[in-house]
């Protein structure tokens, strides 16, 4: 790459938070046109190098150069006027607001609304990702509400665009759009630092790769011409460990959700719609989907925080519709929500009340309604211990765990019940792999002791690692159930409502 | 450059500090106030805090202390298992007024028999009217989803207007000669709330009060359900996702609240009141919140929180008699006892740093 070529380049940026180096001396470049990877674990220090590009977070020392100019934005508003646009993985958006009015809010000086909706039809057709700009934001599906994003940027005319975890929250088909639109993007010329740890669609991807690791860059290569395990290894810095599982015949049905449809609780969430499946013992049904398809309303209809007609869901034979969820735990049935703090955890509690949360019945944690504290802290010691959670201990505040570790204290109340069946929501989302591995060996193993187990889940390669047999949730609705073996990534996405009838404008 | 970081644990230390750090900021800045007044600054915080206690006229104070301090401390505990749940009776002073009219009403319907189940029932008729009129924000609440604060706020005022009905009506002392207000209970013994120990302001309403420290204690330490208010307060969902009804603990705390109130309504008129009266109610409803926060919802804090208040109400007292300090200063000392606790408070989650931030 020769100097010219070269749009941002990036040399010593450092960046320390009380008690932890967020980036250490990070240098590398991005050219012109350039799809260029970001690379590493949770906490690597991915989201704080970005940061510091777009203005959000100020470097310690060390220096950016954009376009041959010393480049340091003081705010994400310099770094806009410099010509770097960003796409969150976290969607900024009102859904009471139409697409044309959300954009606008984010403009400094926005034009007329009919002049923008003109502009925005005709960014959006220009680069494939049609969108009418009087929808209201709160009826769009994820991948369209990525769009929106997307757009929004786009009628900056960046030169640099910073996209974090793009595809978490689409289908393979919506991915296949979308990455058509960014080579188009790319060969205009403008380059986009792309951020993400799924190392396949890098590789289809992007032109070069920084990999980051505990804030350091450790290595630089070629996505085309390196496999995805070499890159994954380079990311932990070790060996990956594959979960294991023996095949083995299933049990009896232990739970069966008979044409469940109940209301959501919320105006934007999603109604689950005739949701018919059966688990047997021993086996892992894995359900995937798209963000906002009605997951957490069924996590909340299984755990019995919504509860629906008697007969719709039925455990070991016995109707449990109506039962909230001590009476489903007494029996058995346990749960994991997605939303650790706040929905699985208590933030401000410490881990020993947390332990009491769920476990409180099944481990004995109280006797005629008077809390055993002693049986409480030893439970979470157990908890700590088992799964490797580090904390200082049990009198910790869960807040002050890191995300990867909380969800293993989670993840382990639960397992640690011994459940008959057990449901987990996202299990490793913003998880580091070695404690992902760790979670789904102990989901696995609980199925080898002839528990049922439903692992709800955007990460499809997750699922096929884990499941037996698989599912898809589109729009409160599930897809037949199939063995999870054989299926190719076509068939998965057709599953998940394969575009979301999104239109593919032809470029 | 001042700035605020959160803690990533909530300080124990400034937990317990900043109720000690508020009653100084409150004695130095009160007695700022009481100079631009024209009054010596040590001598009405003597006045104020000192003599009540340990004063010439101590003897006179010091049952004081326990007469005023035990009401507080009732409604205060009943409010406080509310608020750590996020639910917000503030009407607590309408379950007192009506916890007094149930408790005399019940008397005065004996009357003149006399009887030992006289007290045993009135008791319980105080905790029901207190009781019953907190269900009202309660089932509105849970069956239509109103607004508990709004409700219980604005039932204040109708059973203001109950209670001058019932002084100038149906519990009407009739050999009162036209005077309103009730037959004084304190010459009825079957149903006087007299001190339980001559001279110390001892009453049985002061007991139950401590009774009710020592149950709060233990039901928010030591039981599920305390946990589960506590859960509900700190991380809603998380409480519903643990099989909390929300509905029944809205139930459960408004009327407990309600019970307490009624029941500090109740001992006030059998004992240091004595009758029904258009004037019976003086605010404890109220000054019962600032109870309950200062004493950081916690029922030890609340017990101490509740003897300094009623402090500052009898030294405020001898101050305004004694110095000629006008009364509103005296209210505006107790608002800065409040003022200063919040504000003092985001010292529990944050640490000042000193020196240049940057935006993280």
């Amino acid at each position: 790459m020769t100097g010219t070529d070269i749009l941002l380049s990036i040399r010593g940026l450092t960046k320390a938070y009380p008690g932890v180096v967020a980036n250490d001396d990070v240098s590398f470049d991005i050219g012109r046109g350039e799809v260029h990877a970001l690379l590493g674990e949770n906490g690597a220090g991915k989201s704080t190098l970005v940061k510091m590009i777009y203005g959000l977070v100020k470097p310690d020392s060390g220096e950016m150069v954009l376009n041959g100019a010393a480049f340091a934005p003081s705010e994400p508003q310099a770094a806009r006027a410099a010509g770097v646009a960003m796409v969150f993985q976290h969607f900024s958006l009102f859904d009471a607001l139409n697409v044309a009015e959300n954009i606008a809010l984010g403009m400094a000086d926005p034009p007329a609304m009919r002049d923008l909706a003109t502009r925005i039809r005709d960014v959006s057709e220009q680069y494939g990702l049609p969108l009418d700009p009087y929808r209201t934001v709160g009826d769009l599906s994820a991948g369209e509400r990525q769009r929106v994003e997307i757009v929004r940027c786009l009628l900056q005319d960046p030169k640099l665009l910073i996209m974090d975890e793009p595809t978490s929250v689409l289908t393979p088909q919506e991915v296949e759009i979308l990455f058509a639109t960014l080579r188009k993007l790319s060969a205009e010329g403008t380059a986009i630092l792309y951020i993400s740890h799924k190392l396949e669609e890098i590789r289809a991807l992007c032109d070069a790769a920084t990999i980051l690791r505990l804030g350091r860059k450790v290595a630089e290569c070629t996505p085309r011409e390196t496999t995805a395990r070499e890159m994954a290894e380079l990311m932990v810095g070790s060996e990956l460990l594959v979960p294991e599982r023996t095949g083995k015949a299933p049990g009896p049905v232990r739970l069966a959700l008979k044409g469940l449809s109940v209301r959501s609780p919320s105006q934007f969430g999603t109604s689950l719609k005739e949701v018919s499946f059966e688990v047997r013992g021993g086996e892992v049904l894995g359900l995937a989907g798209v963000a906002g398809n009605g997951q957490d309303e069924l996590l909340a209809a299984l755990s019995g925080e919504l509860t629906s007609a008697r007969g719709m869901v039925v455990l070991e034979g016995k109707e449990i519709g109506q039962l909230g969820p001590m009476a489903r735990r007494r029996m058995g049935l346990l749960t994991a929500p997605e939303e650790r703090l706040g929905h699985a955890a208590a933030p401000d509690m410490s881990l020993t009340e947390n332990a009491l949360l769920t476990g409180a019945e099944r481990e004995g944690l109280m006797a005629n309604g008077f809390l055993r504290w002693g049986k409480a802290r030893a439970f979470a010691k157990a908890i700590i211990e088992r799964f490797d959670v580090r904390t200082p201990g049990t009198e910790n505040a869960a807040r002050s765990l890191s995300g990867g570790n909380l969800q293993k204290f989670v993840i382990g109340r639960e397992v640690m019940q011994r459940p008959d069946v057990l449901v987990v929501n996202q299990p490793t989302w913003g998880v580091d792999a070695a404690a992902a591995a760790v979670i789904r060996q102990a989901l696995l193993d609980l199925a080898e002791g002839g528990t049922a187990v439903i692992v709800i889940s955007q990460d499809l390669d997750e699922l096929m690692e884990v499941s037996d047999r698989f599912a898809a949730l589109n729009e409160g609705r599930l897809s037949e159930v199939v063995p999870a073996q054989g299926l190719t990534v076509e068939q998965i996405g057709l599953m998940m409502g394969g575009a979301h009838g999104m239109e593919v404008a032809h470029v | 450059m001042l700035r605020l970081e959160k803690r990533r644990q909530p300080s124990r230390i400034w937990a317990w500090a900043t109720p000690l750090a508020a009653v100084l900021a409150t004695i130095l800045f009160g007695g700022l106030l009481f100079m631009a007044l024209g009054k010596d600054p040590v001598v009405a915080i003597r006045t104020i805090f000192y003599d009540p206690l340990f004063g010439q006229h101590a003897f006179f104070y010091r049952p004081q202390l326990l007469v005023k301090a035990a009401p507080l401390i009732l409604i205060a505990i009943g409010l406080s298992l509310g608020f750590r749940a996020g639910i917000w009776n503030i009407g607590a002073e309408g379950q007192y007024i009506v916890g007094a009219l149930a408790g005399a009403g019940c008397a005065l319907a004996f009357y003149p028999m006399e009887a030992w189940f006289i007290f045993p029932l009135m008791i319980l008729s105080g905790a029901l009217g207190g009781f019953l009129w907190a269900m009202i924000p309660a089932l509105l609440k849970v069956r239509f989803g109103t607004n508990e604060i709004l409700v219980s706020l604005m039932l204040v005022y109708v059973a203001e207007q109950l209670l001058a009905s019932m002084s100038l009506g149906l519990l009407k002392n009739p050999e009162g000669f036209g005077f309103p207000g009730s037959r004084n209970l304190q010459q009825y013994e079957s149903a006087h709330n007299a001190e339980l120990i001559a001279g110390t302001g001892m009453h049985w309403g002061v007991a139950f009060a401590f009774i009710m420290v020592i149950f709060a204690y233990v039901l928010l330490n030591r039981h599920i359900l305390g946990y589960h208010i506590r859960l509900t307060g700190e991380a809603p969902r998380a409480a519903r996702f643990a099989g909390v009804v929300p509905a029944r603990l809205v139930i459960f705390c408004l009327g407990m609240g309600g019970a307490l109130a009624g029941l500090a309504g109740m001992f006030e008129v059998a004992g240091p009141a004595g009758q029904v009266s258009i004037d019976f109610n003086v605010g404890y409803g109220f000054t019962a919140i600032i109870v309950a926060f200062l004493g950081r919802l916690h029922p030890v804090g609340i017990l101490l929180a509740g003897l300094l208040m009623a402090l500052t109400y009898i030294g405020g007292e001898i101050a305004q008699s004694n110095l000629g300090l006008p009364a509103a200063a005296i209210q505006v000392f107790q608002g800065m006892l409040l003022f200063f606790l919040l504000a003092v408070d985001v010292f529990t989650n944050y640490r000042l740093r000193f020196g240049r931030g940057v935006a993280a």
